[in-house]
Formats: C-alpha cells, structure tokens, sequence
C-alpha cells in the first residue's frame, strides 16, 4: 500500500470523524438522523472564509502566513468567530424548526424530513450568495515535507489532524467527566426520566447543536484549507458522515472518530484501487455492510 | 360448573402451555424471576399479584411479544421461547392487553376483521387474480366477524371508528378480534379493569361462554370475586416469583398471599 | 384557444403526471406505511435507465440497448427498482426507522454516481439519447403529438390510481393500516408487520421506476443530471401539499407543485439579470425548501389529508364521518 494513501485516508477520516461526533450526537439525543448536518460544515467553511477576509481588509498584517502554514493570523480569529456563528445558526434552525416541530410532537420521522427540507434550503442560500463557484482560504502552495517511511504531509495537514485529535480528546473529556456530559448521557438513556430527575433537557439540547456546529464548522474550515471551499462540500460528506455515526456505534463520540478514520482510509484505498470518481460509493459500501453484519455498530449496545 | 381441581388430561406432550424457569431482565430489574406455570386443555387460571409482580410481563413472553432472557416455553409441546410474535397466533395463542389496542381509525368492524387469519386478500397479487375469492372469503369473515360483535354486544357500533368506543367496549372489541383468530388459548390480562358493573357481568358471561366451548384461558384479573366465579385454580405470582398456587378459597386463606398480596389491601 | 397553447398546456400536464407517478409510488411508501424515503431520485433513476436501456436501438459505444417495445422497457423498469427497494428495504426495515431514510439517500448517491461513471452503461454525463417515444410517427403533428402522449399518461395514471385503491381496500391494506395504527397488536393477531412494509416498499419503488420510465420516453434523453436531490425533494413537496396518505392528493400535489415550480421559474428569472440565473435557481430552492418547512409545521396533513379508508366490503355501510365530536354513542 502507497504510504501516501494512508496520510491522505486520515486527513479526510479526521474532518469526517469531526462531522460524525455531531450527527452522533444529535442521533442519540435528539434522536433524529440529521441530514441537515452537512450544511454546518459548508456554512462553517464560508462563514470562516467571510470572516477571514474581514480581518484581512482590516489589516493586512493579519494576512502573512504563519510560519510554516498557508494562512496567517486572520484564519485562527475567523474560525472562532465562524464557531460561533455556525452554532448560533444551528440554534435558530432549532428554533425555528426541530424546537417547534418537538412541541408539536412530531414523529421523529417528520423531523428527518424537517431536516432535509433544511438542508435543501441552507445549502441553496449558500449558492445563492457565493455561487456554486469553488473558493480558497489562501492560493499559497504548500510543500509536503518528508515524514519518514516515505510519508509526507504539508504543514496544514500535520495541523489538522493535531488539532483533530485534541478537539476528540476535549469532547470525549467533556461527555464522561463533566456535569453537562453526565446531563447528556442521561437525556441520551432517556429523556423522560431525564426530565423528571431534574436535568435541564433544554440546555442539554443546546449544548448537543452548539457542540455539533462547532467542530462541523471546524472540520468545514479544514476541508476548505486541505481542499476547496463549495457550497455542495458539506452536503457531499453526509453518506460518510452517516456511514461513520453507524458504523462507530449511536452515540459514541470515540466510535465516531475512529469510524470516520476507517470511512477516510477505505475511500484513499478505494480510490487507489478503483478510481477517484468512485470515492462516494466507498461510504454506501461500508454502510451496507455494516447494516448487515453489526447494525448496532463497533461501540453500540445492540437494541 | 367449575372444572376445578383435576384438569383435563392434554396432548401427549404434557400441558398445552407450559413455561419452566423463565427469566425476563430489564436492565437491573427482573421482572419476572424463575417462573413456571402450565395451562392444561379447557382449564382456566387465574394468575393474580400485586402491582408490578410480573404478570403482564410473563404474559407478555407467553404471547411472544417480548422473548425471555431464559427459559423454556412450550404451546403443544414445540419449544417456542425465541420465536416471533406473530407466529404465536397460528400456535394457537390469542391475547388481550391490559390496556386496550384497538386501531383507533379504524371501524370496529375492521378491527375484529384484522383478527382473521390466512385470508388471500392478504397477497397483493391475488386481490388482482382472483377477487372473486377475496371477496367470498371477505364476506365470511364479516358474517363471523358481526357475529363476535353481537357475542360481546357490540353490534351497534360497528361502523364508528374504535376510538369513540369506552374503555370497557374496548376490552369487549379486543375480545371479539383475537376471538376472529379462533385461538385454542386465550390469554386475558385484566379483562374487568374499570369495567362498570353490567359490562363487568357481560364480561365474566363471555369468558365462561369461551370457557364451555372448550378454550384454555389464563386471566390475570385482581378482582377476586370474578377470580373465584371463574377459575378453578388460581397462581399467585410477586416479585417475578411463583408465590403458590392452589384452588381460589385456599390461595385467599394462604397467609404468605395475604402478606404480599391481600394483605396490603386490608392494611 | 391557439395550437400552441394546448400543446403547451398538454405537455406541461403530461410532464406534471409523470410526477404524479412518482408521488403515487411515493405515497404507498410513506403516506399508507410511513417508510421515509430519502432516494426518491435514485429509484426514478433506475426506472429511467433500465427502461431506456432496453428499448433504444442498438448503441456501438454501450451496452445495450436492446430495441425492445416500449411497454416491456416500462415493465422492466418496475420490476428493476421494485426489485432494487426490496433489497434496501430488507437490508434496514428490521431496523430503526431512519436508517432506511439513511439507507435510501446512499442508494440515490450511488446511483447517481453509477450514472455518471459507468460509461459503457449508461452513457456517462451525457446520458442516453434517442428513447424512442410513444406515437414518434405522429411527431409532425405537434397537437395530436401531445395530446396522445398525454392521453398515455392519463391512462398510466388512473389505472395506477385504481389499482392502488383497489389494494388499499381490500384485506390487504387493511393490516396495513393496522400495522401502521398499533404494531404490537398487529403482530399479536399474527401479522407479519416486516413483511408487509417490505411489500409496500417495493411496490412503492416499482412504481416510482415506472414513474422515471415514463418520464424518459416522453422526454426523449436522460442524464445523470436530472436524477439530483432536488428531485427527491420535489415529490416530496408535492406529496406533502397534496396530502400524504391520499391518492387523490398525491396526483393533485404533483399537478399544483409542478405548476408552482414552473411558474416561478419564470417569476424569478425575470427579477434577475441574466449573468445572475445561475442565482435565481438557487433562490427558488430556497424558497421551495422554506415552504416544505412551513408545511410541515403549519399544515402537515396537506390539501386533502388523509382521509378514513374502510375495506370495500363494508364501504356501503358508511359510518358518519363526523362521529369523533359526538360523546361516546351508548351500548345498545
Ligand atoms: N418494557 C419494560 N421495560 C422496563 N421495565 C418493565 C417493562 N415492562 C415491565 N417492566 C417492569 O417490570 C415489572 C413488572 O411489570 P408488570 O407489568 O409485569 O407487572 P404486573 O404484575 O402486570 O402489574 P399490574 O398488576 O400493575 O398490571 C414492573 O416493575 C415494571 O415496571
Ligand atoms: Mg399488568
């Protein structure tokens, strides 16, 4: 196997895994499959580029590379406004949709449906505003330095898996060992009982969409940095977001990280051996099988 | 008028439902601990316990709609604990639930026609190739199916839809439907709850009419009196476990009954 | 009334109970057994490529096709995508509900990407051409042109509807309703509730590979391109506008939607230079996306709703419609 292959797999496999942890997340709490999600992740990556540029009109010092990277300091502030601003427009499409649509106590069915009614919409505004024209964080070629063992990677990549890395570890740390990620499990057991033992279930459901949006977001930046910045990026992932939520097990942020790695590395071997413009059927594949042989998933308790 | 004491002698294999040693865990709890009980041919039990003892639950794995964690169950003498529950009808097992399911959208009708079993209007295709068939056969089940309504006195009603009726005409419907599926057993949970006392007495008609007709029923009743009119031997279950089991007088004089069960009402 | 106006009005209804089509098969899916179907433009498509692979005329550079009557084209087509959403329904109806909505938006996926890829089979991007079209020797009389094809479509479209209510009515429609009402009953009477959606699935799929095989022959050519997204969500908005759970309101939604559609094609691009259509497309997804939303929250039993199915048998009892108002009638 081409070492390549693999550096390229875990690249892809981390901004998937991020994707999967917040489709998990709504999946086992909110307990619909969330085909709007995708959208996070193409809102992310436009709302960081807009930010960047604001910064860099600002001031043009903000624009010169740091170090070995490709972008300057203007892309590290823009992500942590564009966060924000993809977990707070997660929040008002709960507000607007999935929030009204609880009240009303609709089958979890109509809230999928709610979901890809959104997703349409969401990603069609994003056409609509920047065109369906791809964009970049930075034009900047990178050199890709050699690991050892004949692995390379550019500064970027090394970056964003590091940082991948360390957002599961927080996540992971936050879910089992704080008040809110004990909060979380409990609604996730059983929202009612949840309810009644006191748990605030509402701000449980924020933290879920502002927990799915942001590391969408950030995955949606990585995704533009390593690759390209499209209104349909987001909406493209969603077979292999979906592929690694399942295959990983509901609800297990690990089991969607470590999915999402597999997703990644399977599509870089089914490229090698079939051909990029099958890299998509790679996710249904996996997904069929994982359907048939283990439903519940690697980390999942079987029903 | 009560076949009490010495059953009927059944098939060949021994009585004709039998569960040894079941075992049905939710999570922590365990619902139903190392329970056995036998139905024999035309008997009928009476199964009581307080609240939460487990009856329902053993109903439940005995009907097939829940399977038990351990166990063995056996209808005629085939060992079925794991198996489906829609294949439990054609085994002869019929079932009502302590609350009530009827297709509330449906006419009361329909849903006593829901309980027919094996129609050829069941196959998409046969309603294309042979609707002379389907609609023959249709027009039995209604005939059988408007004859049940008129044996639990629901005949006026047959064309409103299921939710409009009360909650002891929904016992009644649920009792004509699983009657459609002529089960040799019945398995009635709570057939008398909130019953008002003339539908109660129609009730308790019926019940013994199925039972002179031949069919094995298990009751899970907590109104002793109708418990005592009907059953010539009564299990008394608590805590998932067999507490005794005898005929109705000796089961209410049983002082470890009167403890668990009785005895926490007269408190 | 000018020729071009009806034949105008002709094509764009025929092209309206194509999606009529779709929304029906769609409708015994969701609206009659609540499966959630993500994929609706996967199934179409395979409806579409396998009819038109086997009745266009032989092609040098593909496989296929086999210059078949169209009628058979159309038959294969249903028996393809039924037999394609029997494999996915068998695959996740065991499963939790929204994995088959997972499961069906992987199957349009992928078959947009076979569409795509698969040159020596369904022609690449560019698609298929010459599908041969109903009444093609008539094709120099416009009128008569659409009207017949129309006429084809009318005929699809209440045969279609007929048998599907035939079915509705009769036994087995009625456990289908009872497995949707309460399963845990429904399979204590000893109904199969697995097996019934799976049948109501692929029925459902076979007649939205029907849909697409109609579709394809009274358009002339395919590509991948027509088989996006956007087209599931279509058949969706019809079908929810229509009522979901009527048939009537299925093929009412399609006809509405699709006018809907086409009008506000034409209501946006004007408001937009032409260097900023590209835009306007966007804007209508937008908006048609918005309204399913809104539907959803506001009216999510459409137009006509649902409304009371009873068994044929018993139709000429006619139970009073409105009896939920009144207090429980007394035992008599
Ligand atoms: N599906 C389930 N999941 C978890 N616990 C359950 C479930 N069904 C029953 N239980 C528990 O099992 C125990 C036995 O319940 P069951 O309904 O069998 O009691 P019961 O004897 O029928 O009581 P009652 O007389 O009140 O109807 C109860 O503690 C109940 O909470
Ligand atoms: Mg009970």
């Amino acid at each position: 196997m081409n070492p390549q292959l693999i550096m390229d797999g875990l690249i892809a496999g981390a901004m998937i895994g991020l994707g999967a942890i917040g489709i998990t997340l709504t999946y086992s709490i909110l307990r619909f499959a969330n085909f709007a999600h995708g959208e996070m992740i193409s809102w992310g990556a436009y709302l960081a580029l807009a930010a960047s540029s604001l910064f860099g009109t600002l001031s043009g010092a903000l624009l010169k590379p740091i170090g070995p990277f490709s972008f300057g300091w203007s892309l590290p502030l823009a992500v942590l406004v564009a966060v924000a601003l993809t977990a707070g427009l997660a929040l008002l499409v709960d507000t607007l949709l999935f929030g009204l649509l609880r009240k009303h106590r609709s089958a979890i069915i109509i809230m999928v449906m709610a979901s890809f009614g959104a997703s349409l919409a969401l990603r069609s505004l994003l056409e609509f505003i920047f065109t369906s024209k791809p964009v970049y964080f930075s034009k900047a070629l990178q050199i890709a330095l050699p690991l050892g063992g004949g692995l390379r990677a550019t500064p970027d990549q090394m970056l964003a898996l590091a940082i991948a890395a360390l957002l599961v570890i927080a996540v992971h740390i936050l879910l089992t060992r704080t008040a809110i990620g004990r909060s979380m499990r409990a609604v996730s057991e059983n929202q009612q009982l949840a309810g009644v033992a006191g748990i605030d279930v509402r701000k449980v459901i924020r933290t879920v969409w502002v927990l799915g949006a942001g590391l969408a977001c950030i995955a949606g930046v990585m995704a533009g940095l390593l690759v390209q910045i499209r209104p349909y990026m987001g909406f493209d992932l969603l077979l292999p977001l979906f592929a690694a939520a399942i295959l990983g097990g509901i609800g297990s942020v690990p089991g969607a990280m470590l999915a999402g790695l597999i997703v990644g590395l399977a599509e870089a071997l089914g490229v090698q051996l079939i051909g990029a413009e099958w890299r998509a059927a790679v996710a249904f594949i996996i997904l069929v099988f994982v359907l048939l042989l283990r439903p519940q998933g690697l980390f999942g308790r079987a029903e | 008028m009560q076949p009490v004491a010495d059953a009927p002698s059944d098939t060949p294999h021994g009585p004709l439902v039998e569960a040894r040693d079941l075992v049905k865990q939710f999570g922590g709890l365990r619902a139903v601990d190392h329970m056995s009980i036998a139905l024999h041919r035309g008997e009928m039990v009476g199964l009581i316990g307080p609240n939460g003892a487990g009856k329902t639950t053993l109903f439940n794995l005995i009907a097939g709609s829940l399977n038990p964690t351990s166990g063995s169950i056996r209808i005629g003498g085939v060992e079925v604990a794991q198996e489906r529950p829609e294949r439990r009808i054609a085994r002869g097992i019929g079932r009502t639930f302590q609350i009530p399911r009827p297709f509330a959208e449906m006419t009361v009708l329909e849903n006593v026609l829901t309980g027919s079993q094996g129609q050829s209007g069941e196959r998409i295709w046969t309603n294309f190739l042979q609707p002379g068939r389907v609609a023959a056969e249709e027009r039995q089940a209604v005939e059988k199916a408007r004859a049940l309504l008129d044996f639990v006195k629901l005949s006026g009603l047959e064309a409103e839809p299921a939710r409009v009726l009360s909650g002891g005409q929904r016992k009644l419907l649920e009792l004509a439907r699983v009657l459609m599926a002529d089960p040799e057993t019945i398995l009635l949970d709570e057939p008398a709850a909130g019953v008002n006392p003339t539908l109660l007495e129609l009730i308790i008609d019926r019940v013994l009419e199925l039972n002179g007709q031949g069919k094995s029923i298990l009751l899970i009743e907590h109104n002793m009196d109708m418990v005592a009119r009907l059953c010539g031997r009564v299990v008394v279950m608590a805590a998932g476990k067999l507490l005794t089991e005898g005929a109705p007088d000796d089961v209410s004089r049983n002082r470890t009954v009167i403890e668990a069960y009785l005895g926490e009402v007269a408190a | 009334m000018s020729v071009e106006l009806v034949a105008y009005v002709a094509f764009f209804l025929t092209m309206a109970l194509t999606y009529a089509v779709m929304c029906l098969g769609l409708n015994v899916q969701w609206g009659q057994t609540g499966l959630f179907n993500v994929g609706v433009a996967g199934f179409v498509a395979i409806g579409a490529y396998v009819s038109a692979l086997l009745t266009t005329p032989d092609a040098p550079d593909r496989f296929g096709g086999f210059g078949l009557p169209i009628l058979v084209g159309w038959l294969g087509a249903a028996l393809a995508t039924g037999l394609a959403s029997f494999l996915v329904g068998w695959l996740t109806i065991r499963l939790r509900a929204d994995y088959l909505a997972i499961a069906t938006f992987g199957v349009a996926v992928t078959v947009q990407l076979v569409a795509l890829n698969l040159q020596s089979v369904t022609g690449g991007p560019f698609g298929i051409g010459f599908i041969p079209r109903p009444f093609a020797n008539l094709a120099g009389d416009p009128l008569a042109f659409s009207l017949l094809n129309l006429g084809v479509l009318i005929v699809v479209v209440v045969l279609l509807y007929l048998a599907l209510e035939h079915l509705l009515r009769s036994p087995w429609g009625r456990v289908l309703r009872a497995i949707r009402e309460d399963e845990t009953a429904a399979l204590a009477l000893g109904k199969n509730a697995t097996r019934f959606r799976l049948q109501a699935f692929a029925i459902g799929g076979a007649i939205m590979g029907l849909a697409g095989a109609t579709q394809a022959h009274f358009v002339g050519f395919i590509a991948p391109d027509n088989y996006v997204p956007l087209l599931t969500f279509q058949v969706w908005a019809m079908l929810i506008v229509g009522g979901s759970g009527n048939n009537r309101g299925a093929i009412l939604g399609a006809v509405l939607v699709w006018g809907i559609w086409a009008a506000s094609a034409g209501a946006i691009a004007s408001l937009f230079p032409p260097d900023q259509q590209a835009r306007a497309a966007a804007l209508r997804i937008v908006l048609i996306g918005v309204g399913l939303c809104a539907i959803l929250l506001l009216r999510p039993r459409g137009i006509l709703g649902e409304e009371r199915v009873v068994s044929r048998h018993l139709a000429r009892l006619k139970p009073s419609h409105r009896v939920a108002s009144r207090p429980t009638p007394p035992d008599s």
